[in-house]
């Protein structure tokens, strides 16, 4: 051998791209997200959208308002009580419809509810991605029993379309309130194993503690929302800055964190479970009695104008933009949807971090493949 | 003990009756074969009980109840999912290595099998008996690496090349802990002979016997062995929610099944080398005292109340040995699996510096202790 010594740049490995989806166990859903990587270390991130694209923008214009409602349950399928709900609000601004006390909180409690689902199968899914199976069933047990309540009051469990413009579908059942005391009882007990099975587990703390750090002002830029933004310091909940439906009259904190990783964004979800349960329970107890909805024409028309209205949903701020020409169906009505934004920092976070790392960047970021693509 | 029928006893029948109607040969042929494929045929029955207890200790730690319909409580799901693996086609990708592809699952299975070899699966009932029997297991099973990373450059697919570089950087690095912590038993015990090393225990197992640092040798060894059978949470070869199935990604039909055989074959040697090491193998629990009860309990534990009981019911006793093989044998198998359906997967950095900042010095250390406590005989 001429020359023994091998200098560094010689030893420069190849990078490669790795198509991580769309059909892969960690996307939960037909995203494709094209890494380029150098071993395991990850050089860029490009996410591909456009697999699951229904154009449900585009189908509400052939529809009229109140039909619209439907196709929204259909877009963060997780959420889909606080779809319906923004797109209810809306229309009730636009067309300056008063909803009976007794609806707004049913509409809360809802709200809530469903968050608490979607946080609670985000916590299973989470850990799955970071190589632990069992939660995924301990969260599907809990979020099972919300579901099974969410059947027996609207009629459905994943596309409820209950919440509408005037109001709520039909009034809740005589039994609502004891059932779901009974459920809140039993979720805080549930809680408890949460956290001894995962939060207190060390190898799962190692693996989110300063990982995927998503800076404040990245967060900003990117127009990150919901727990994902305030993980990283960012006061964004809607609940509060633009409270809609009664939640001012509520008591619950804004979770912020300061932690800017991972591990934050876990810490902030868990405690909006926390937060969400302490609404229900303030709301449970002094149910408004009275209509659930106000009678409405059966074609509902708007006056000519542009309206936007936005909600906090399970993973952060969600916009419906309408424009209308005055007529019964819209002239355009876009969505905000948190996911679409939040994507947008799976690539500054991940760069420069380990594969495996990816993964559980993108499961803290909790995304919804359909509602991203819409 | 003296009355009692020994598995020696029965093969030195066997061996003088074929003898006197053979060549030495053909016996030697005869005893060769019929003693491996009993070997393997213990081993995979084992296997077919390891699976199916897998997917029921999986399904009620997953609020399930794992399968329970073909069959009585499912038990013959596992059988119905071997005719369907036998029934699909092994699929071979255009692109891929053929000859390495296919000799890959076959090679790790005869590398897991070759480590069967010296085990002792009860007094006089081993395979080989041979004076470097832990020696020879640690030389095989580091070798079944090269089955896995013949699979992942073979595949010609970036996620099982991953996972097979994944799985080599781990294997190599955790057989050093997982040697030094059997080069501390075998200090203690004097013997690399799996047998000898049983017998050593028969006053009490090492784990009781080697103080603190036998205990911390049988830790780090169950560490360490996990995470070379690629088991949860070291299971980074095969990384489900990461590289969709690691290094068996593009096999299918029976290829996958050997893949599969092969991780839970090596979790059984592996068990067994640990009952055999710390956990006296096949010999019962006594209670290394002096004093009346302790006395009774440890002759209970011999069966010496069967001495007194007519020889054709004493051939019961043959069984003993191998219920306490096999019940270590399953209670380490089962903590195994209790550590699969529990932990979270680490990352490759977060493995490799579990190894070699704090497994690998901790065992060195362990090791010098346990040297010190040979050299001044401070161990029963």
């Amino acid at each position: 051998m001429e020359n023994p010594i091998v200098t560094p740049s010689e030893l420069k490995t190849e990078e490669f791209v790795v198509n991580i989806g769309p059909q892969h166990p960690a996307t939960h859903g037909v995203l494709r997200v094209e890494a380029t990587l150098d071993g395991e270390i990850i050089k860029d991130v490009l996410p591909h959208l456009g697999y699951i694209h229904r154009g449900i923008e585009k189908m509400t214009e052939s529809l009229g308002y109140k039909q619209s409602i439907f196709l929204t349950s259909r877009m963060d399928y997780l959420s889909a009580h606080i779809n319906n709900h923004v797109c209810a609000l809306a229309i009730e601004k636009a067309a300056q419809i008063e909803v009976p006390a007794r609806a707004k909180a049913i509409r809360i409690i809802m709200d809530e509810l469903q968050r608490l689902t979607s946080h609670e199968l985000w916590w299973g899914s989470c850990a799955m991605d970071i190589g632990a199976v069992t939660p995924f069933f301990l969260a599907f047990r809990d979020r099972e029993r919300i579901l099974e309540l969410f059947e027996q009051n609207t009629g459905n469990r994943l596309t409820m379309s209950y919440i509408i413009p005037g109001g709520v579908m039909n009034d809740v059942r005589p039994d609502f309130v004891p059932k779901l005391k009974a459920l809140i009882k039993s979720i805080k007990e549930y809680r408890k194993e949460y956290d001894q099975l995962i939060t207190g587990n060390f190898i799962f703390q190692h693996r989110t503690q300063g990982i995927g750090i998503l800076s404040k002002e990245q967060a900003i830029s990117l127009g990150c929302t919901g727990p994902t933004a305030r993980a990283s310091g960012l006061s964004c909940d809607i609940r509060k800055l633009y409270p809609y439906d009664g939640y001012e009259k509520l008591d619950f904190k804004e979770v912020i964190d300061y932690g800017c990783d991972n591990w934050a964004r876990y810490v902030v979800r868990m405690e909006e479970m926390n937060q969400s349960i302490h609404i229900i329970e303030q709301l449970l107890d002094n149910l408004p009695t009275g209509d659930y909805r106000t009678k409405l024409k059966g074609v509902l028309k708007l006056p000519a104008g542009e309206y936007y209205q936005r909600v906090e949903s399970a993973r952060g701020e969600l916009g419906v933009y309408i424009v209308s020409d005055g007529g019964a169906k819209p002239y355009r009505m876009k969505f905000r949807t948190p996911c679409y934004s939040n994507l947008g920092a799976v690539k500054p976070i991940s760069v420069g971090m380990k594969i495996a790392d990816l993964m559980a960047n993108m499961a803290t970021i909790d995304l919804v493949i359909p509602d991203m693509d819409r | 003990m003296i009355s009692m029928i020994q598995f020696s006893d029965v093969l030195a029948w066997i061996h003088q009756l074929l003898s006197s109607c053979m060549a030495p040969w053909l016996v030697f042929l005869i005893e060769l074969v019929v003693a491996s494929v009993a070997a393997v045929v213990a081993l995979l029955v084992c296997v077919i009980i390891m699976v199916y207890m897998e997917r029921k200790v999986a399904g009620h730690m997953q609020l399930r109840h794992g399968p329970n319909r073909v069959g009585w409580h499912g038990v013959c799901q596992l059988f119905a999912d071997i005719i369907k693996l036998l029934l699909k086609e092994c699929f071979t990708p255009t692109r891929a290595d053929k000859l390495l592809f296919v000799v890959a699952p076959v090679l790790s299975l005869c590398v897991s099998l070759l480590a069967l070899a010296p085990i002792s699966w009860g007094p006089g009932l081993v395979l080989w008996n041979t004076n470097i029997g832990v020696l020879f297991v640690t030389a095989i099973s580091s070798m079944g690496v090269i089955g896995i990373l013949m699979a992942g450059w073979s595949s010609n697919n970036k996620y099982a090349l991953m996972g097979a570089m994944r799985s080599g950087a781990q294997i190599v690095s955790y057989e050093l802990s997982a040697g030094l912590s059997i080069v501390a038993i075998v200090a203690l015990a004097g013997t690399l002979n799996t047998g000898g090393i049983i017998e050593s225990q028969a006053n009490g197992w090492w784990i009781l016997k080697g103080h603190l640092p036998a205990f911390f040798a049988f830790i780090i060894y169950i560490i360490a062995s996990t995470a070379e059978c690629n088991r949860a949470p070291f299971d980074l070869a095969e990384a489900e929610s990461e590289l969709t199935a690691g290094y068996h990604t593009e096999y299918s039909g029976m290829q996958f099944g050997i893949f599969y055989l092969n991780e839970y074959i090596n979790m059984g040697v592996v068990s067994m080398v640990a009952s055999t090491l710390f956990l006296g193998g096949w010999q019962p629990f006594y209670l290394p005292f002096d004093f009346g009860w302790a006395h009774a309990f440890n002759d209970i534990m011999a069966l010496k109340f069967m001495e007194t009981w007519p020889a054709w019911i004493s051939w019961v006793s043959l069984a003993w040995p191998l219920v306490w093989f096999f019940g270590k044998l399953f209670l380490i198998i089962f903590f195994m699996m209790w550590f699969r359906w529990t932990f979270p997967r680490l990352r490759i950095d977060q493995l490799l510096k579990l190894e070699w900042k704090y497994l690998l010095p901790l065992s060195i250390v362990n090791l010098v202790i346990i040297a010190l406590i040979v050299v001044l005989g401070l161990h029963f």
